[in-house]
This record gives structure tokens, C-alpha cells and sequence, in this order.
């Protein structure tokens, strides 16, 4: 059992990267682990590439996912699979977008949830965290449609 | 983990952590000027019911804060590293007046210039200008270092500099916020002109006071608590500050490692010790070789890193590499896709029209400056706030007549209140002969860093109303010959008519192209139809 998770999500900006990260940090971070999350704001909302390290676990050190630690690599966009592979460990987890069924979408907004609900099959951390961390993240307006959006894909 | 110890936990980032233990703090005031990576500080201290407000620039922010230091209370004064440069002028003369309650300065730098013109060191500004440098190495230390801050600056009455860096202020910790100061005593004034007063007589010895303080801290630093030593194998001692604890504690974990949280001045003995019990000593840090040339020049043995590691952030893998003296060239990741302006940014139409005309375009700093990347390409120059307009004119003095009457200033709305204001009284004093014409790209809001508020846009920090700065006026009354505001993008052909005027007629001119940011937009109307109920049921504000 690895004591730290090192997780990526990478995609461009506008695709709700550093909002999907802080759900997952927080979710994390709900459900007792050390968690250390970082990312460069600034130039990233227009529309370049963005990228947003999450690592957790018993104690974290580095913010930073170092290149071949990543265990999950989340990407939001496929042409940035390539400029992110780098990071992935060997026996790492690629997922991207074509892991979510466009129907299972209703909005294109909501991809860095549908991909989080993924990854969450794969991590020891309780659902109640994830709706609690979606909760604490996400606008009213958007809330239901994404826990339902979740909860389905998570246990799907 | 009992339910108490994790509603006692946050997760923030280091911006975050500090605001947060400025409220906790009591701190009366925070200002300073939007900069990445410094920006969210002031913002989240707003919304913690702190007393949060934009400067118009860095020095105006300084100035305030020292004024509100003189009179006892404690200050948050927050920049990113080169907004020092413009508080600079405030900083090395504080430090000879001091102050009398707390005044920390937070200088965000931005190694690997994730959003900068430059990757400037202001460690260096602790050494000149001769005050005291704390740097922290995740928000914990944040927080715990901005009640240290303000203790050192009410103890030796200086003003103190907290200087994180990208990842420092942008990483999300946990943190556990448990230090409270005692509350300062209520702000008043106390007359002591030989303190403050700065002509040569009192000056002179408040230079002598100043190096006094200096040693009076470096005498206490050992006892501080702001040396941390970490692991206990001896063959390899690993001396780091900041960010770069972190990563050594990541990448050496054999290793015995010396967290320097006091960085100016520094306890050169502790070092001098920690360095001689190791085998080898390697200093880790990020950006110049500070920490190596005053360690060296107390004769401590320590080995810099190679000098390829000076350029960009350090992260594990590359403190690995330092320690291991790898210079081996390091892969180079592949290029993401820069960032671009926005589809239907107002700026577009501004600078399609000058990319048409061939024109030399001095431009500035702001989401604009991006209008310099392929396939515009239509920015010539971009040096730091404000030097659009003066860079343009120095073109203008000297270049022969067919090109000075092509040079063209474009500047933001932010920017130019930042900055520019100056350069437009130089534009009327120092007329070029060909005139000058300044394109003021007005999209309501400081775009680039976060949608901050400015004097322009006649709301405060959080957005509530206040008076707002006329920038036609102002160049109307500085005296600039035409003075024009047109929305570019739904009256691009005036805009155009405008500029070619301008420009042929050799006038001095002032083209305000105003139209809001698409990012912004939906919140300036918001906040606009907030204050026109306001103003319908004639409450006051």
C-alpha cells in the first residue's frame, strides 16, 4: 500500500480544472488524509494549458507530482494527454474524456466531475466525502444535476 | 480522528493562510496593488470581514500602510515581486523611520514566471533596504509566520517582509489555526519627528538605529524558534528556505535539513554549527544564490547548486538532481498550449485594427500584452507597468519622422492608473514633435489577475461604490490635445477614423477604447443595476 496518492488533472483553461482538483483535495482532506494540492493560476483562464497536482496521503511533503509518480492522470482535453503523459508512473491510470460517454453527460461543464466519479471507484475515500466536497465547491444553481451526475457514474 | 480535530483543520492555500492570521491577528488594515501570484490575499481578508482596499499602485499602498503603522496598528501590505520595485522608494526609508505598530510586507515572487515579465529575487530587497525576511514553506507556516511578522515588527519596530513565492501562496496545506496575538492597543498618534521626519540630521542616526536593530535581531535568531532541524543522518546537511524545504524533505530524505525561516538577517551561527556536523553541506533555494554568497561570505562551507538550477522553480525531482550534482541536461517537457485572448475579447478589435496598420506598438502589462503572441503579433515592446507610454515617446524623440509617426502606446485601464499618469504629464511637458497617441484599452476591470476592482472602475475592493476616476477628464486636464472614448468593438470603423486622425494630424492623444471584459461583465452588471436600486429608493450607501 503506497503512502502517497499523487494525482494530475490537466486539460485548458475554462475546463474547471482547478475547480475539479479542489473537490478532490477537499474530499480527501474530509476524509482525514494529508493533502497538499497545487497548481499556476494566473495566465491559466485564458485558454491555455492548466494543470493541478493533488498528492495525499499519511504525511505529504512536495506539492508537486514529480514526472512517472502520477498514479491517476486526469485530462480533461485529449490533445493534452500527450504534453502531460510525462507524469504518469508505470503502472499508472490514464483516464480522459473518452472514458465518460458523451450521454452520460448533460453538460460539458460537468466532465471534471463525471471524470472525478472515475477516479473515485479507485480511491479509499467515502462517497459522503465526494457529495460533501461537491457541496462545499459547486454553485447551487449546478449542485443536484452534478451529485446525481456523481453518484450515477460512481456506482455505474 | 475525533469530529473536533477535523473541523479544526483547513485546507488553504498560503494566500488564504495568510489572510486568514491577518484577521486573527487584529490586523486594522490590509492594501496593496493586484498581482499574481499575490492577489487572493487582500480578497479573502475582505471577505473575512477584514479591512481590505486597492492601492493604486504598490508605493501608494506602502505609504498608506506605514502611515497606518505610525499610528500603532497592525498593517498587511500585499504585492507580487516586482510591485516592490515600486514600493521600493517607500521601503529603504521605512526601514530608517520604522513604525510603531506592525507593518509586513508581503512580496509574492514568481520563480519560473508563471505570470511575470521577470523572476526577480527579493530576498535581495531584506539586504538592502535592511529589513527582516521571513519566508514560509506551506500555509501552516503562513500562518504562524504572519503573528511572527507582526511580534518582530512591534518588538524592533521595523517593518518586516514575508516573502513567498508561486507555489507557496497558490498550494492548498493543512492548516491548523491556533496562534493569536495579543490585541494591539488602539491606533493614536504620538509626535516624534527626529523618528520620522527623514532630512539628513535625523536621518543619520536612524541609520546607525537601524543596523543596531539588525544586530539586536541576529543576537535573538537562535533562540527563535525560526531555525528547524530536520532528520539526523550527518553525511549530508541540506541548508533550505521556503518552498525548497519541502521538496529536499521529498527528494533526501536521508538527509539532515536545516529550515531556515528567518532569512534576513540570518543565524549564521546555527548554520555554522549545523554545517560543520554534516559531511557535506548543499544549500537548496530557489532562484539567485543568496543564502550561498552570505553564507560564504561568513565563511561557512557550503556547495551552491549548479548554476543551471538558478533558472525556473525547483521541484523534487530537481533538488534530486542538485544534491546528486546531476548537470546532466534535463528533459524538456513539451510545450502545453499557451494561453490566448479571449474569442470576442474586446481587446481583439483594438489590436486587429493597429496589427492592419503596421503600426510600432509600445504596449503594456495586462491580458492585452498577449496580443504580442501569434498570429496578432501586433506588441513591440513590454518592459513593466506604465512603460508603454514613456517607452513609446522615447521611440517618438529620436526615431526618424516616416517611424516615430507610426509609434503608438497601448496601455489598460488598470495599468494606466497604476502607472501611466505620470507618462501622460511627461506626453504634454515633452511633446514629441509628431505628437504621441496613447490607445487606453479600458475593459472595466483588472483583468488579468483576477477581475479586481481599480479608481476607474468607482468600486471598492469589495466592489461597493465609491467616486471614480474620469480618465478622460484627467487627460483633458493634463492638457492632451484630443481626448476621444469609443466602444471598439461595436464602433471598431470610429475607433479606426479616431486613431487615423490621430495619428496623421500629429496630435497629442489620448483614445480611450472602452468596453468590458466578456470575464467581467455579467458582475459589472450586476453590481451596476445593485447600485442603481440604490439610487432609485434614494437610500444612502
Amino acid at each position: 500500500m503506497r503512502t502517497v496518492t499523487n494525482v494530475v488533472m490537466a486539460g485548458l483553461g475554462g475546463q474547471g480544472i482547478v475547480k475539479g482538483s479542489d473537490v478532490l483535495a477537499q474530499a480527501v482532506f474530509l476524509a482525514g488524509y494529508d493533502v497538499k494540492k497545487s497548481e499556476v493560476h494566473g495566465m491559466s483562464q485564458r485558454g491555455g494549458s492548466v494543470r493541478s497536482d493533488v498528492r495525499f496521503g499519511d504525511r505529504v511533503l512536495s506539492p508537486m507530482v514529480s514526472a512517472g509518480t502520477a498514479h491517476f492522470l486526469l485530462v480533461l482535453e485529449l490533445g493534452q494527454v500527450e504534453p502531460h503523459r510525462r507524469l504518469l508512473a508505470v503502472d499508472g491510470v490514464l483516464l480522459t474524456s473518452a472514458d465518460v460517454g458523451s450521454a452520460e453527460l448533460r453538460s460539458h461543464k460537468s466532465l471534471n466531475v463525471a471524470l472525478l466519479a472515475r477516479l473515485s471507484r479507485q480511491l479509499d475515500v467515502e462517497e459522503r466525502f465526494w457529495h460533501d466536497a461537491l457541496r462545499a465547491q459547486l454553485k447551487p444553481a449546478t449542485l443536484a444535476a452534478n451529485l446525481e451526475l456523481f453518484s450515477r457514474i460512481r456506482n455505474g | 480522528m475525533s469530529g473536533r480535530a477535523v473541523s479544526a483543520r483547513q485546507l488553504l492555500s498560503g494566500n488564504e493562510a495568510v489572510a486568514l492570521s491577518a484577521r486573527c491577528q487584529g490586523f486594522a488594515l490590509g492594501t496593496g496593488y493586484p498581482g499574481t501570484p499575490s492577489s487572493e490575499i487582500l480578497e479573502r481578508f475582505s471577505a473575512l470581514g477584514g479591512r481590505a482596499q486597492w492601492a493604486p499602485n504598490e508605493k501608494v499602498a506602502l505609504e498608506v500602510g506605514l502611515g497606518a503603522a505610525f499610528a500603532g496598528a497592525r498593517v498587511l501590505v500585499t504585492m507580487k515581486h516586482v510591485g516592490l520595485n515600486v514600493a521600493a522608494d517607500v521601503l529603504f526609508t521605512a526601514a530608517y523611520t520604522g513604525v510603531s505598530g506592525a507593518l509586513v510586507i508581503v512580496s509574492a515572487d514568481d520563480p519560473g514566471m508563471a505570470s511575470s515579465q521577470n523572476e526577480q529575487d527579493n530576498r535581495r530587497y531584506a539586504v538592502a533596504a535592511g529589513v527582516p525576511m521571513l519566508e514560509p514553506s506551506d500555509s501552516q507556516s503562513c500562518y504562524d509566520l504572519l503573528a511572527t511578522a507582526a511580534e518582530m515588527s512591534e518588538r524592533w519596530a521595523l517593518p518586516v517582509l514575508l516573502r513567498m513565492t508561486t507555489r507557496i501562496c497558490h498550494s492548498k496545506t493543512i492548516v491548523r489555526p491556533e496562534r493569536r496575538l495579543d490585541a494591539a492597543p488602539p491606533p493614536h498618534f504620538e509626535r516624534d519627528i527626529g523618528a520620522r521626519v527623514m532630512v539628513p540630521a535625523n536621518a543619520r542616526p536612524a541609520h546607525r538605529r537601524l543596523c543596531d536593530k539588525l544586530a539586536s535581531i541576529s543576537e535573538w535568531a537562535p533562540s527563535s524558534g525560526l531555525t528547524i532541524e530536520h532528520g539526523a543522518d550527518r553525511t549530508l546537511g541540506i541548508v533550505a528556505s521556503g518552498v525548497s524545504v519541502v521538496h529536499a524533505l521529498e527528494a533526501a530524505p536521508q538527509a539532515s535539513i536545516l529550515e531556515l525561516r528567518l532569512t534576513h538577517p540570518l543565524p549564521l551561527e546555527v548554520i555554522r554549527r549545523f554545517s560543520e556536523s554534516v559531511g557535506r553541506c548543499q544549500v537548496v533555494e530557489e532562484g539567485d544564490p543568496y543564502l550561498v554568497e552570505q553564507l560564504r561570505a561568513a565563511g561557512i562551507k557550503v556547495e551552491d547548486k549548479p548554476a543551471m538550477y538558478r533558472f525556473g522553480e525547483l521541484d523534487a525531482e530537481r533538488v534530486g538532481r542538485i544534491v546528486a550534482r546531476d548537470t546532466s541536461p534535463e528533459p524538456v517537457p513539451p510545450r502545453g498550449k499557451p494561453p490566448e485572448l479571449c474569442k470576442g475579447c474586446p481587446h481583439r478589435s483594438v489590436f486587429e485594427a493597429l496589427a492592419q496598420r503596421d503600426l510600432i506598438v509600445s504596449g503594456d502589462i495586462g491580458c492585452y500584452t498577449l496580443a504580442a503572441l501569434p498570429p496578432l503579433s501586433a506588441m513591440d515592446t513590454c518592459v513593466c507597468m506604465g512603460a508603454s507610454i514613456t517607452v513609446g515617446l522615447g521611440l517618438r524623440h529620436v526615431l526618424p519622422p516616416h517611424q516615430a509617426r507610426r509609434v503608438v502606446s497601448v496601455i489598460g485601464d488598470s495599468t494606466f492608473v497604476h502607472s501611466g499618469l505620470t507618462g501622460l504629464a511627461e506626453m504634454v511637458y515633452n511633446r514629441p514633435s509628431t505628437g504621441h497617441v496613447v490607445v487606453i484599452v479600458d475593459n472595466g476591470t483588472t483583468a488579468m489577475t483576477g477581475m479586481q476592482e481599480h479608481p476607474g472602475t468607482g468600486r471598492k475592493l469589495d466592489h461597493s461604490p465609491t467616486a471614480k476616476l474620469d480618465l478622460a477628464a484627467v487627460a483633458r486636464a493634463m492638457g492632451v490635445e484630443r481626448v476621444v472614448e469609443v466602444n471598439p468593438t461595436t464602433d471598431r470603423e470610429r475607433f479606426e477614423r479616431e486613431l487615423d486622425e490621430m495619428l496623421d494630424r500629429e496630435l497629442t492623444g489620448v483614445l480611450i477604447a472602452r468596453r468590458p471584459c466578456l470575464l467581467a461583465a455579467a458582475a459589472i452588471r450586476r453590481y451596476e443595476q445593485a447600485l442603481a436600486r440604490c439610487d432609485a429608493k434614494g437610500e444612502p450607501e
